[in-house]
């Protein structure tokens, strides 16, 4: 899976918990909590939803490393190889 | 014959929209069925009937305004019979001109919508202009040849939603009645959650992701159990007196993505293993963010939980939520040098905080209420 394969899918996995998020305004770098203002439960959801597509354990301890959209892709990259 | 009457859904309510039945006269019905949907300031809710029997008789219609308490409809008791004539409609309570259309439900957060519910007739062009705005389709009238939706009809409801300020209204009369009939008093206590967390992280490790914790839910049980040996913190001020509840049911102050909150509660809370309250909370938070809660859950609420801590504030001084008598609110984790067995070590940290009511409860008992909560918090396999 290319990373652009796997961006689309976080971004996908973001629109199902927050249905009005504008993907053009959309930053990869910026921290997803703070630019979509979405807290602890959002945040499991949006794990839920990636581990339902890409069927990768995500540990607690590795919630860091999907900071950003472009942490997500980068760390799930490295889980899919 | 019963009167099914507008529920009040919360010390914020005065009135609702009717939006659509979901029964019709001649369906029978059980105590806990759903049988109509309401808007109000705070979305779409859906309303439960309390009697069992049959309905007879609707009195009211999508897109009247119907005050709390006002009759909504008639119904027929088992073993009762019929009546022979159609029943008048009661002119003792006010309805007031109907919106134009019908009000939706916005869907602020949650799934995004799913396939087309049968019996719902909206062009596609409706279908995507509704994703667009967070409308959801099914609350829409149609307008179109044979009630289909069209996209103005979609448009016209975005804009018929209740704003931001109408919500901030509501809060600000049910928070200045609080704040000028209850006289409150505060206490905080901080309480160490080193050992919860701990737990926690261990549990979530063997859990697969679907069933993980989120910290929120150790403090709402510890909350529910320790209500279990203060009862003059749960139930309802009414009618000049204290009436404690023999159930606890724990309203959990939820954000809504559009501005203001909501609490709806968790029933039974104090019975509910903790992965069970994780699953209703979770379903909580959907919905009251999807639109979906039931009247009851707006209704029943013997105590609020607040928890600010997402959001970066050490404590929380809540305002009690009438007819309500007792908040509890907790403020973010924080690492703080601690003295465990004589050493000082870092330790994570929360700020419990209480406001109770003076007419029900004074200091003492709310300090050993709160201590008694961060007690249970220091056994989490035990909750």
């Amino acid at each position: 899976m290319t990373d652009e394969e796997i961006a689309k899918i976080v971004i996908q996995s973001l629109a199902s918990i927050v249905p009005e998020l504008d993907e053009a305004t959309l930053s990869p770098t910026k921290n997803l909590r703070d630019q979509l203002d979405i807290d602890s439960m959002d945040f499991l959801n949006f794990v839920i939803a990636l581990h339902d597509v890409l069927k990768v354990d995500i540990p607690e301890r590795d919630y860091a490393h999907l900071a950003s959209i472009a942490n997500a892709v980068g760390y799930l990259a490295r889980k899919l190889r | 014959m019963a009167e099914f009457r507008m529920p009040s859904l919360g010390a914020d309510m005065e009135a609702a929209t009717l939006v659509e039945w979901l029964k019709k006269p001649g369906d029978p019905v059980s105590r806990g069925d759903v049988i109509a949907v309401v808007e109000t300031e705070k979305g779409a809710i859906e309303i439960e009937v309390f009697q069992t029997g049959t309905l007879e008789t609707l009195l009211a219609q999508p897109g009247e305004k119907i005050a709390v308490g006002a009759p909504m409809a008639l119904i027929r008791s088992e073993g009762e019979t019929a009546p022979v004539a159609p029943v008048a409609r009661p002119v003792t309570f006010e309805i007031k001109p109907a919106a134009p259309i019908s009000p939706p439900a916005i869907a602020p957060r949650g799934p995004a919508p799913g396939p087309p519910r049968p019996g719902i007739h909206a062009s596609p062009a409706a279908r995507k202009r509704a994703n667009e705005l967070g409308i959801k389709i099914e609350k829409v009238s149609g307008s179109g040849p044979d009630g289909a939706i069209t996209v103005s009809d979609v448009e016209r409801a975005a804009k018929a939603l209740p704003g931001p300020a109408a919500m901030r209204e509501v809060i600000g009369v049910a928070m200045a009645r609080s704040k000028r009939e209850i006289s409150h008093y505060y206490l905080g206590h901080t309480v160490d959650f080193e050992p919860a967390l701990r737990w926690i992280e261990a549990e979530n490790l063997n859990r697969p992701v679907p069933e993980r914790m989120l910290y929120g839910v150790v403090l709402l049980k510890a909350v529910a159990r320790a209500l279990r040996d203060y009862p003059e913190f749960n139930g309802y001020w009414t009618d000049g007196q204290f009436r404690p509840s023999e159930s606890i049911h724990l309203g959990v102050a939820i954000a809504l993505a559009q501005g203001g909150l909501i609490a709806p509660a968790i029933h039974d809370a104090d019975k509910l293993s903790l992965s069970q309250l994780m699953a209703a909370l979770r379903d909580l938070v959907g919905r009251a963010r999807m639109g979906g809660l039931r009247s009851s859950e707006l209704s029943d609420a013997t105590i609020t939980v607040t928890n600010l801590g997402e959001q970066g504030t050490e404590s929380v001084f809540p305002v009690i939520y009438p007819p309500q008598v007792a908040i509890v609110g907790f403020g973010m984790i924080l690492e703080r040098p601690w003295v465990v067995e004589g050493a000082v070590i870092p330790r994570r940290v929360i700020v419990s905080s209480l406001a109770a009511d003076h007419r029900v409860s004074d200091g003492r008992r709310g300090a050993r209420f709160l201590t008694a909560v961060g007690g249970l918090l220091q056994e989490p396999q035990n909750l």
